[in-house]
């Protein structure tokens, strides 16, 4: 039955051009895609280690400014940036758990605000580098090339749903495969009962780090994707918006569990959009807004355990 | 002799929660520490097992210091304690709670673990067998789908003991095991602490229930007001007129 359904689902996503006709309706997708790949890493952070990041945009626009720095100034090919972008924003990952996960909880918080506050304004204000508040504008399209070889263009906007879809389907891979195992044992210990998880041998700090670090490359990976898509790189990819959807996404979605993440990113990208086509501006974001209340009121666990839960007691009632 | 407590002082503000407390606890036996409430038990505890670090003194375990450690770091040594407070992962199921305790078997690689080799795999497998053995010895296998934080309070204590064992101890430290039990669950928790001594485990608990103390112990300390005033054999400790006074309130 399971089955069944995420080969349903899976063989609509992979066709979703094809019946999706209208290209800002691909878009909507695009983004919803890169969005999973953020909210999956929060959700790494949050969901299972129950280490809230504020700052997570940080990561997301360090591996953004990373592929277009790399693409626009020395010209490396965008895979190559890519896997920079992930390296480079698994590294800041690191530095910023070393320096708060020691001390966890609050302070964690504080030291991912204020470290994305602080990479905001050199964002801004580095003008030799990041040509300031002006953005960088004229990143290269996402291309695969072997010279004489083959040619694999990611400029159209359908080749690049495939892309992201690619990219958040590895994303997920790479959470399920770590929270079903030992590593991802310890991050739920570590959420649940830090004391008795280091009195079984747990290195609570370590753990913790890794987390950090995972989370930070996979943000950095969905940032090296935005900026090929958008083709357009300025200090807001660092805003602190960006971090509050990616929170709403994994809160409302449901924290903790694996698809929680997917299902909020798809849910609070579409709703607006879909909001707008339904109403004036005026009320798009004030029926956001009273639907989001609505969400946390009546599903405060998300809407994932929220439809566990009356799946597994329907099944309790029929036999 | 197994662990070694060395003139061990411990101050919290002006207090003298541990003044110089000596011990050793013997491989292979069951030592229990009793005394009143507030005698510092549970900071020796702490103590011991690096929650704590003391203001004087050392642990030896081995003929190797522990102090300064941390908690993981002795647990890796082969020490494991329980808490006083029922300690569980609440929303876990109680097999993956014990899954939790064998994290220091499993010895699987990040890379590893996000190729899935057939080796993670396989360990996987085997210590969820080994999770649920574990489980049957000390009576829970019939709960191993339910979160933990929905067991009544006697099965979470006997899960707590499930996930120190899971973590291999070689010394067990249990923190008031039997308090909140019914007296049908106390005597399954005596037998099942000789059973775990019997698989070579040294034990050392600390424990209010005085049937249950003078019953499976090869030795007792008592503790009062921070200080060792008696140590030895049951019977002996029992007919010891300090210890008669410090329960009873006597000078």
């Amino acid at each position: 039955m399971r089955r069944v359904g995420l080969g349903v689902l899976g063989a609509l996503l992979l066709a979703a051009p094809f019946w999706v006709w209208n290209p800002y309706y691909v878009h909507i997708l695009i983004m919803a895609g890169i969005f999973t790949i953020l909210a999956l890493s929060l959700n790494l952070l949050l969901g299972y280690t129950g280490q809230l990041s504020l700052g997570h945009a940080a990561f997301f626009g360090i591996g953004a400014y990373t592929s277009a720095l790399l693409a626009l100034r020395l010209d490396w090919p965008a895979w190559a940036g890519f896997v920079a972008a992930v390296l480079v924003a698994g590294l800041a990952g690191y530095g910023v758990g070393k320096v708060s996960l020691k001390l966890r909880g609050a302070y964690f918080v504080l030291v991912t605000i204020s470290f994305a506050g602080v990479i905001y304004l050199v964002s801004v204000n580095w003008m030799e580098l990041t040509n300031g508040p002006l953005g960088l504008p004229g990143v290269p399209p996402f291309e695969v090339a072997v010279a004489g070889l083959f040619e694999l263009s990611f400029r159209s906007k359908p080749a690049f749903y495939y892309l992201v879809l690619g990219v958040a389907a590895l994303a997920y891979l790479v959470c399920r495969r770590l929270v079903s195992s030992r590593i991802g044992r310890a991050f739920i210990a570590l959420r649940e009962n830090e004391a008795l998880a280091e009195s079984v041998g747990i290195d609570g700090t370590r753990y913790l780090v890794l987390a950090a670090v995972v989370s930070a490359a996979m943000a950095g990976a969905a940032g090296s994707l935005y900026a090929h898509y958008t083709r357009f790189v300025s200090p807001e990819v660092f805003l602190f918006t960006y971090t509050v959807t990616m929170v709403i996404m994994v809160v409302a979605g449901g924290k903790g569990t694996l698809a929680g993440p997917v299902v909020g990113a798809v849910l609070f990208t579409v709703l607006p959009e879909a909001l707008r086509e339904v109403t004036s501006w005026q009320w798009q974001m004030l029926l956001y807004g009273v639907l989001l209340i609505l969400t946390v009121f009546f599903l405060p666990k998300g809407v994932v355990p929220a439809l566990e839960t009356w799946l597994r007691e329907r099944r309790a009632i029929r036999p | 002799m197994s662990l070694r407590v060395e003139e061990m002082a411990v101050h919290f503000g002006g207090v003298a929660a541990l003044a110089d407390v000596s011990f050793e606890v013997e491989a292979g036996r069951i030592t229990s520490m009793i005394g009143p409430n507030g005698a510092g038990k549970t900071t020796a505890f702490n103590v011991i097992t690096g929650f704590l670090r003391p203001l004087r003194g050392r642990v030896l375990y081995e003929g190797d210091p522990l102090t300064g450690l941390k908690p993981f770091q002795i647990a890796e040594r082969g020490i494991v304690r329980t808490f006083q407070k029922t300690n569980v992962f609440p929303q876990t199921a109680v097999l993956d709670n014990v899954m939790i305790g064998l994290h220091l078997r499993e010895r699987a690689g990040l890379a590893a673990i996000l190729l899935r080799r057939r080796r993670v795999r396989e360990e996987e497998a085997t210590l969820a067998a080994l999770a649920e053995e574990i489980l049957a010895f000390v009576g829970l296998a019939h709960r191993r789908r339910e979160p933990a934080g929905a067991l009544p309070f006697g099965e979470q204590r006997l899960l707590e003991l499930a996930i120190a064992l899971a973590a291999r101890p070689r010394l067990l430290l249990l923190d008031e095991p039997a308090s909140g039990m019914n007296p049908a669950e106390k005597t399954a928790v005596m037998g099942l602490i000789r059973r775990i001594r019997e698989q070579g485990v040294t034990v050392f608990l600390v424990e209010h229930d005085m049937r249950l103390v003078m019953g499976i112990s090869d030795r007792v300390i008592v503790l009062h007001l921070g200080r060792v005033i008696a140590q030895g054999a049951p019977g002996e400790v029992q007919s010891d007129p300090q210890v008669i006074s410090a329960y009873l309130g006597g000078r």
